[in-house]
């Protein structure tokens, strides 16, 4: 077997050493009600090519976006990725290294990892960040409870245009009952009945911007009395490429921001690995769950960086952690990290613009076509369009024509009716005019014919 | 005159009249090791005894503090939050971490003395 | 100041290097169209470093190089199984058959995603002969903290919700009581015995009518199978409480046996340990948990169902088969890439070469103990499983302690093992060599750690010195913690 390095006769040498007739010695502390070597049903093992063959015949089964064109987002999004990404964190060093809890022999990873949190903290308008989460559903989860741990208090109202998957995440992990949490998802965010709902028991307010359907907000006001009342702003971004064009999370009264960054460097890999960016105010710093690189100085007196302010985290605290959350999400941050450090400002910000663009050539397309109605006021580079008939039958007869053309609203709302005609497309800079002129022909003649 | 009571868990609790001044041990602190955070009770909160009102941090450890008496937190060393280290170079001084209105003093007798912590920590 | 030496070069910080007016990427012109964003439009400066392809290049190249990797060398973290991880694993994972799939694309358009799915599960439910699997969560330790809400779900769903009382050895890793409390368990520890297991006694005696369940690491983190296992797990349900298996240590007994067998009731497979997905310097893992039949309804969501080879995902939770779901653990459904990987690796081994990796992993680990237990001293007699727990006592009187001794080893080319962990022995060294070690290698490897102890008593010094060879020498934590500095800044914080 190519992975594994010991012969037979290494095997007996080995055994010899240890004073053993057999392996299965080894494994007498097992009870005899259980037993060793049982019949597995499964095949043998296999070459390098068999499986190769076998993975790309299921591969081939999916239609992928690099065929056809692609108007998908609701939360993950497809981007050109720079050659040079896939290829730096491949480098061994980077792909087969663990944890940098050595931090004399993990320099590479702790200083881009520092450099991601910088770059974090910038782009959300932040003070400080932590090296990353599972995704941007969990970091959404991860900050309700630390604002919960910051303001002591129990309630949390989430904004009825956050991403459904995500309210039902934060349901689950911060295991609130019921009453403590109020989400109604709706495509309308009225502030001032969110505003009315803030009371002295209310922990954090959640909002996504821009938000599920796509529309972006100013959220100062919301959160002058957000925190007049004692309460915190969380602000969820799900497409990061939009901060490239739009008002820091920061610069508008966040106090703690959880974005998904899959948007930079990693592709869509039908939902994951991908990588949550969670960053906040010094103050809150040490209520920040997850890994946290700083830099110091080594007995020298050299600058390097180390794994910090461990005392939050479960290996220290145990029961007392501010999370259980372990890992992070390293090989994604640092993908995202490259790709960013290649955009640079004036990548990022060219980048975003080019996204906002090909939205607006979308919609100026789409307004003038009979039967369809997008939506929304605002939008980034997503808008909810209205469809005359049924969008979880549109997708599929799209997709029998080859366009993948967009996320019906109803699949991530329970299947409620109200949303049936429902449609959220994203666009970005892979959408050539022809995508658009392909899904505005395909789109007629699937309704009309 | 001022009474002073340790506790198992190696906090000191000075007593003048009603009100106590709380820190940990020089026993305590040298366990520790360099301690790098203090997070501290709010002013105006009360506690009974022994339940935990602060954490000291080190670089490899959190440890709770305990509070040697019930009562309210009436004052606490703001100097710690930026400078944690007092608590290394003078715990029994400069470096103590809050002031109580004690309620019941007759709870003081769960504590030790010198003679007994001394005993305790076998010097 | 240069402060190059040989190979290692001195990288700055992205931000000395780079500026806000260099791009490594050439985009088309936008055209200025007028913006649709309302008043949340903004063109301040963020102020992110760029740079041009070759920079990045030789920024991250650079950076690389100042890394240990279990790709140049030995990497012996116990519990952490840093096994070899084939590049076919790689390749099979960047087909874009798999890595260009939306999550929400038609379910017409995903059968190959979902077939996979269910492809993996199987082999999981097989290898583990338990009920059911989850493939969502997203790390070992959202692996553990689905095992116990399921466990929580069905405590509720019975109506005892006053069983309250989690059981955790000593020994165990943290997640696990950071688990049980983040779910408002209440955490009893359970003592470990002079042999390293569970003393069934304390068990005992520790449970009540409050018992909610006990969380065992099995084979646990002294490298020691538990053999109470099956009397643990019989008492724990006949006393209504749940078994959860902390599956960090499965590589020791994949193939070999199966953990249903020894009545286990949910268990987390740390895909990136096992089934030798990249660790990646921390993450991105995954996590899948199986379940047995008491606790396989209340899964997460979503779910893969295969009917007749149509592939439907079930998503929400009045769907079929999840109406005790106990909720949902993430956004879409789980760590695709991940599992992509996994099923490379698990079709590469077949169930024969999974057999042969937990012998040659359990073989390598009692070589290495062999060959060491007259210098280093074992925490426990007998064999061990895939990895061996050295407490200090062989650093007695030194005066170098166990970090020393540890750093001295990155001075001979080598990571070195997990430290002080568990707990339960003082200054522990816990050594996982995996099966992907050849014997040549083991044999340096024991020679560099027989020297290193040699040296000990003539040459203390150098221990506490160490590392010498390395990029930087030992850091400064008391500084980093007291006075963060957690990101660059323009004008640097100088830390008083």
């Amino acid at each position: 077997m190519r992975y594994l390095p010991l012969t037979n006769e290494d095997r007996e040498d080995m055994r010899r050493v240890i004073g053993l007739e057999n392996v299965n010695q080894l494994f007498s502390n097992v009870p005899n009600s259980v037993s060793l070597d049982p019949t597995f049903n499964l095949p043998n093992h296999k070459t390098e090519m068999e499986v190769g063959r076998i993975l790309s015949g299921i591969a081939n089964k999916n239609m992928n976006s690099n065929q056809v064109p692609f108007f998908l987002g609701a939360g993950a999004y497809k981007h050109h990725i720079p050659a040079t990404v896939d290829h730096i964190i491949q480098r061994s060093e980077f792909l087969t290294s663990y944890t940098p809890y050595q931090p004399e022999i993990s320099q590479g990873t702790l200083q881009y990892l520092f450099e991601f949190q910088t770059q974090v903290s910038l782009m959300t308008g932040m003070d400080v960040s932590n090296a990353s989460m599972y995704d941007g559903s969990t970091s959404s989860a991860e900050a309700v409870s630390m604002a919960k741990r910051i303001t002591k208090r129990n309630k949390v109202v989430i904004s009825p245009t956050l991403h459904p998957q995500y309210a039902e995440v934060i349901k689950t992990l911060i295991s609130a009952d019921e009453d403590s949490i109020d989400y109604k998802f709706s495509e309308n965010l009225d502030f001032s009945s969110l505003i009315s709902k803030i009371d002295e028991d209310v922990s954090c307010v959640v909002v996504q911007n821009p938000d599920f359907f796509g529309s972006c907000h100013s959220l100062e006001e919301l959160a002058d009395h957000i925190h007049s009342k004692g309460a915190l702003l969380i602000v969820v971004v799900n497409e990061v490429i939009s901060l490239g064009m739009m008002k820091s999370p920061g610069d508008m009264g966040a106090d703690i921001v959880a974005c998904e960054g899959q948007s930079l460097g990693n592709p869509l890999n039908f939902g994951g690995p991908y990588i949550g960016l969670m960053s906040t105010k010094d103050k809150y710093v040490r209520q920040l769950p997850g890994r946290i690189v700083g830099e110091t100085n080594d007995m020298s007196g050299e600058k390097g960086f180390v794994l910090t302010l461990a005392t939050r985290e479960q290996h220290i605290r145990r029961e007392k952690a501010t999370s259980n959350i372990c890992t992070n999400s390293g090989l994604c941050s640092l993908a995202f990290t490259i790709h960013l450090s290649l955009l640079g400002e004036r990548g990022f910000k060219k980048l975003s613009k080019l996204n906002h663009e090909a939205a607006i050539k979308f919609y100026d397309k789409l307004k003038n076509l009979e039967g369809f109605k997008v939506r929304n006021k605002s939008f980034f580079n997503e808008f909810t369009l209205e469809l005359p008939i049924s969008a979880a039958i549109f997708v599929e007869k799209m997709a029998g024509k080859g366009v993948l053309a967009g996320v019906p609203v109803s699949r991530l709302a329970n299947q409620d009716d109200s949303f049936s005609n429902l449609l959220l497309v994203a666009s970005s800079e892979i959408n050539s005019d022809s995508d658009r002129e392909d899904f505005i022909k395909l789109a007629k003649e699937v309704c009309y014919e | 005159m001022t009474d002073i009571y340790y506790t198992k868990d190696h906090e000191w609790i000075k007593v003048d009249g009603g009100e106590g001044l709380v820190g940990i041990t020089s026993y305590a602190s040298e366990q520790l090791g360099d301690i790098v955070f203090v997070e501290l009770p709010q002013k105006g909160i009360s506690f009974d005894q022994g339940k935990d009102v602060a954490v000291i941090e080190s670089v490899k450890a959190a440890s709770e503090i305990y509070s040697p008496a019930s009562g309210e937190i009436i004052e606490t060393n703001s100097s710690l939050e930026e400078n944690p280290e007092i608590i290394n170079d003078d715990p029994l001084v400069a470096g103590w971490l809050y002031k109580i209105k004690i309620i019941n003093k007759e709870e003081l007798k769960n504590l030790m003395n010198e003679e007994e912590y001394n005993k305790l920590i076998g010097v | 100041m240069n402060s190059n030496r040989g190979l290692d070069h001195d990288e700055k910080l992205l931000f000395e290097v780079g500026d806000v007016n260099r791009t490594g990427v050439d985009l088309s012109e936008p055209e200025n169209l007028s913006q649709m964003l309302g008043d949340s439009f903004s063109d301040s400066e963020i102020g992110l470093a760029g740079l041009s392809e070759p920079e990045t290049v030789r920024h991250y190249v650079r950076l690389s190089r100042k890394n240990y990797s279990i790709d140049a060398g030995l990497y012996p973290l116990g519990s952490c199984t840093m096994k070899h991880n084939p590049r076919l694993n790689e390749k099979m994972a960047r087909l874009e058959g798999f890595s260009e799939i939306h999550p929400l694309q038609p379910i017409s358009t995903c059968q190959g995603a979902l077939e996979l799915i269910d492809l993996i599960s199987s082999w999981l439910k097989e290898l583990t002969g338990m009920a059911a699997v989850t493939m969502t969560p997203k790390a070992g330790a959202q692996g553990e903290l689905c095992g116990m809400m399921a466990i929580k779900q069905a405590l509720l769903n019975k109506n005892e919700s006053h069983r309250k009382i989690v059981l955790v050895p000593d020994s165990a890793h943290g997640t696990n009581p950071a688990t049980a409390a983040f779910l408002g368990f209440e955490v009893k520890t359970i003592k470990s015995n002079r042999e390293g297991l569970i003393d069934f006694d304390d068990f005992k005696k520790n449970i009540d009518k409050n018992f909610a369940g006990v969380m065992i690491t099995n084979p646990n983190t002294c490298g020691l199978f538990e053999t109470d296992i099956v009397k643990i797990s019989e008492l724990t349900h006949k006393s209504g409480g749940y078994l959860y298996c902390d599956g960090a240590n499965f590589n020791a007994v994949v193939g070999k046996l199966k953990p249903g067998d020894l009545g286990i009731d949910a268990m987390h497979i740390n895909l990136h340990k096992t089934f030798s997905t990249p660790h990646g310097g921390g993450g991105p893992g995954s996590g899948p948990v199986v379940f047995s039949e008491r606790l396989e309804k209340f899964c997460p969501t979503p779910l893969v169902e295969n009917d007749k080879g149509e592939y439907d995902l079930i998503e929400s939770l009045d769907g079929k088969g999840l109406s005790n779901s106990f909720g949902r653990l993430n956004v879409f459904h789980g760590q695709m890439g991940m599992f992509v990987r996994a099923m490379s690796y698990m079709l590469s081994h077949g169930a024969d070469g999974l057999r042969q990796v937990s012998e040659d992993a359990v073989l390598n680990a009692n070589y290495l103990r062999a060959s060491l237990n007259d210098r280093l001293t074992p925490a426990f007699e007998g064999y061990c499983m895939h990895e061996i727990l050295f407490s200090d006592d062989f650093l007695k009187d030194t005066g170098v302690e166990t970090l020393d001794f540890a750093k001295a080893m990155i001075d001979e080319g080598y990571h070195p093992m997990t430290i002080y962990f568990p707990l339960v022995i003082h200054g522990a060294l816990l050594v996982e060599p995996t099966e992907t070690e050849s014997k040549q290698s083991l044999d340096h490897f024991i020679s560099t750690l027989r020297d290193l102890v040699d040296r000990l008593k003539e040459d203390s010094d150098s221990f506490k010195a160490a590392p010498v060879f390395t990029p930087i020498r030992r850091l400064d934590e008391t500084q980093a913690a007291r006075k963060p500095i957690l990101r660059w800044k323009e004008e640097p914080l100088i830390a008083v």
